[in-house]
């Protein structure tokens, strides 16, 4: 057994080897950090190894081996595939004794993690995915939401576009359950704003050809057409709309889920004029630059999104409260870090809702044109600034069984 | 694709048309269970019930692929599907387990029943691209219907309690029970194949004309055949919601289909130990290299290739061959 044990632990520290994280020191405590994402597919580039290095940062700017804490960071790819995802991060609890998940993308890879630490009592700290029912229906005791998720990204795009001046819509909707989603929740938020929803048209998922979808929104006369779809839809959506010179005939595109590295693929001539809504960009102030430019040298030359950020963000924060603690029990530390205030420098002051939802501020961002961007990454002029107290769903309304009326 | 071609015209025809059960199979046999049995004092016991679920499903595949030598691309539809009719009854219904699974591989018979029905008047390519039409229509349903949750799947799917005593929850009584789900399966398919029935199927396969002037009806055994092979899909499916809790959109995938053809070509096409051999291999290759990042896909084609240049009967089919028996 013990000879087992040694086996795994052996394991377990190349592992941590191969991320570049083994700590020094034996001493103390061992917290492991594991770090799942896609590393390998659609959202490779948004989480994958950035968010790796995000979390070695973050272990870092704590001062974990000064603090004789001693801190291992794992990771893997779950290839947005449920089940993978759901084995591994049980044999990284079972078997590994890893403490806490971090970032998980894919909302379904999100959901079934969730799950599972809530079970087994570990922590869980959400960046890339986008699911708002992970802090409503499956909200849990051990989970922290950090990033965003689609409800914020509904409210900020529908209320700061309405607020400055777009307040006639149409949507692009891709066809299937979270693509209605979204465009029932920004339809509602438009509504309220005092905007008006003229129409709407609905896509089939992952199609190639938007030409027809794109007329009949030019057609609509609306100021913005709104983009309720993800990943490749939207990137065509907004490529097509570009040749039809959609942008430069007054009409603004405004994408509900659109990150950094998509402008960055689809470079400032296509993607000039959207409207998009996120919770960190690496220009914001002296802070997010600092910290963007360190991270940018150890990532290729790749800025961060909000997802990396969120990751190294909700790192820093658990340590501080694995630390005021002195536990890695899952609830102990979560129920920590929703009592201290979080203060880093990506996300400013906040704090962590009962029901798990990170509260900080959101941004509307409107993509340069290329003439306006001055260097690498200069792709974001700030439109507004949605108030931390605004950007996320009432907790009321969340549904979260946590949350007793 | 390469492997289409292997596909269309199987080469391994070990397993012969020999009536008794041959005595290697025994001990075969034995091998397998007594592996089994201590496996999870070694590997970790979740990823090996994953294991058997896709022997399960690569099994009941390489009934149809292996034996009749039709080609269907569409067995995620039973897998998935089943997965979701399970995932539903467990969890909103509130079946117990063994019922949940049940439920489910009677809608995979169903499903495979009016799939057959439409598929099995063509051969070949044509075969292949209806089932896969007709997966791709259930995959739509799933990502439309209200119950399946659209991308978020079926989460939190309880395991409850079988038959009223054994409980679920507990790793290792989950572990046995699935082993015995999968024992049972793939004695099942192994009664089938060497069944009258089953011998009717291999001269189907080698050749139809023959077999019709021989005054059998082959639609009826082809269907037959069809069915069977979808319900123990859906048996596998139905159990996988139970073990991981989930039922998602990656089960109804046609990724989903290609891997279980995968999954048999590189055990060995028609041989009765191939496809579990081929599950354990990938399911392996996309557990333990999940640490290796964006090289998963690229490994896992590597062997494929090599697998279709340099042993096109599979790794138990190759075996069978230096034994000179068949697997």
């Amino acid at each position: 057994m013990a000879l087992k044990r040694k086996l795994m632990l052996s394991a377990a520290l190349a592992l941590a080897f191969t991320a570049g994280a083994a700590q020094a020191e034996i001493s103390g405590d061992v917290i492991k950090i594991g770090v799942l994402n896609d590393r390998s597919g659609l959202y490779a580039d948004l989480a994958g190894e950035g968010s790796v290095i995000a979390a070695r940062m973050a272990v870092e700017d704590f001062g974990a081996a000064d603090k004789g804490i001693n801190v291992e960071i794992l990771s893997a790819d779950h290839q947005n595939k449920p089940d993978v995802g759901s084995n591994i991060t049980r044999q990284w609890i079972d078997v590994d004794g890893v403490d806490v998940i971090a970032d998980v993308p894919t909302s379904s890879v999100a959901l079934a993690v969730n799950e599972i630490v809530r079970q087994k009592n570990k922590a869980f700290l959400n960046s890339g995915a986008g699911s708002s029912d992970l802090t409503g229906k499956a909200c849990s005791p051990n989970t922290v939401h950090w990033t965003y998720d689609t409800w914020a990204l509904a409210n900020g795009t529908g209320k700061a576009v309405v607020q400055t001046g777009g307040d006639t819509w149409f949507f692009l909707t891709a066809d299937y359950a979270f693509g209605h989603a979204l465009e029932r929740d920004t339809t509602a938020v438009v509504e309220e704003s005092g905007g008006q929803v003229l129409g709407s048209v609905r896509h089939p998922l992952s199609t190639a050809d938007f030409s027809s979808f794109l007329l009949q929104a030019q057609a609509s006369g609306a100021k913005v057409i709104g983009l309720a779809n993800a990943g490749g839809d939207t990137t065509n959506a907004i490529k097509q709309a570009a040749e039809f010179g959609i942008v430069q005939a007054g009409q603004s595109l405004a994408g509900l889920l659109v990150f950094l590295t998509d402008v960055h693929a689809l470079g400032l001539q296509t993607a000039q004029g959207l409207v998009l809504t996120e919770s960190f960009y690496w220009d914001l102030n002296d802070k997010t630059r600092e910290w963007s430019e360190r991270f940018a040298e150890l990532n290729g030359g790749k800025y961060p999104t909000m997802v990396h950020a969120g990751v190294y963000a909700s790192v820093l924060h658990y340590l501080k409260a694995a630390e005021a603690t002195q536990s890695d029990d899952g609830t102990t530390v979560v129920t920590k870090m929703k009592e201290i205030p979080t203060d880093d420098p990506l996300f400013g002051q906040g704090e962590i809702r009962q029901d798990g939802r990170k509260i900080h501020d959101m941004y509307l961002f409107q993509v340069k044109a290329p003439e306006e961007s001055k260097s690498p990454y200069d792709y974001y002029n700030l439109r507004a600034t949605i108030p931390a107290a605004e950007a996320f769903r009432p907790i009321e309304e969340g549904e979260c069984p946590l949350v007793q009326g | 694709m390469a492997a289409a071609r292997d596909i269309a015209e199987p080469k391994g025809r070990m397993a012969g048309a020999a009536g008794a059960i041959p005595r290697h199979h025994y001990a075969a046999f034995a091998v397998m269970v007594a592996l089994l049995l201590v496996a999870p004092l070694f590997v970790y016991p979740i990823f090996l019930m994953k294991v058997l679920c896709f022997a399960l499903f690569a099994s009941a595949f390489n009934l149809l692929i292996g034996y009749v030598g039709l080609v269907s691309f569409g067995h995620a539809a039973f897998f998935g599907g089943a997965a979701y009719i399970t995932g539903h009854t467990a969890k909103v219904w509130g079946f117990p387990p063994e019922l949940a699974i049940l439920a489910g591989t009677a809608a995979a018979a169903l499903l495979g029943l009016g799939f057959g029905l439409l598929a099995i008047r063509r051969q070949g390519i044509y075969f292949a691209m209806i089932t896969l039409a007709l997966a791709q229509m259930i995959f739509f349903v799933s990502l439309q219907a209200p119950f399946t949750g659209g991308e978020d799947g079926i989460q939190a799917v309880p395991r409850g309690v079988m038959f009223g005593f054994l409980d679920l929850g507990d790793i290792e009584t989950l572990y046995f029970v699935v082993l015995a789900i999968f024992l049972g399966g793939f004695l099942l398919i192994y009664r089938i194949i060497h069944s009258p029935f089953g011998h009717v199927l291999r001269a189907i396969r080698e050749n139809e004309p023959r077999a019709v002037s021989l005054g059998y009806k082959v639609d009826h055994y082809k269907l037959l055949a069809f069915v069977l092979s979808a319900a123990l899909a859906g048996l596998a499916g139905g159990t996988k919601t139970i073990v991981f809790q989930l039922a998602s959109l990656t089960d109804v995938h046609w990724t989903m289909s290609g891997e279980v053809i995968l999954m048999t070509l590189l055990g060995g096409l028609g041989t009765v130990f191939g496809p579990a051999v081929g599950a354990l291999v990938l399911v392996s290759l996309q557990n333990y290299l999940a640490q290796i990042g964006s090289w998963v896909t690229v490994v896992q084609g590597t062997i494929f290739v090599i697998c279709v240049l340099t042993f096109r009967r599979g790794i138990i089919g190759e075996l069978g061959r230096l034994l000179k028996r068949s697997l």
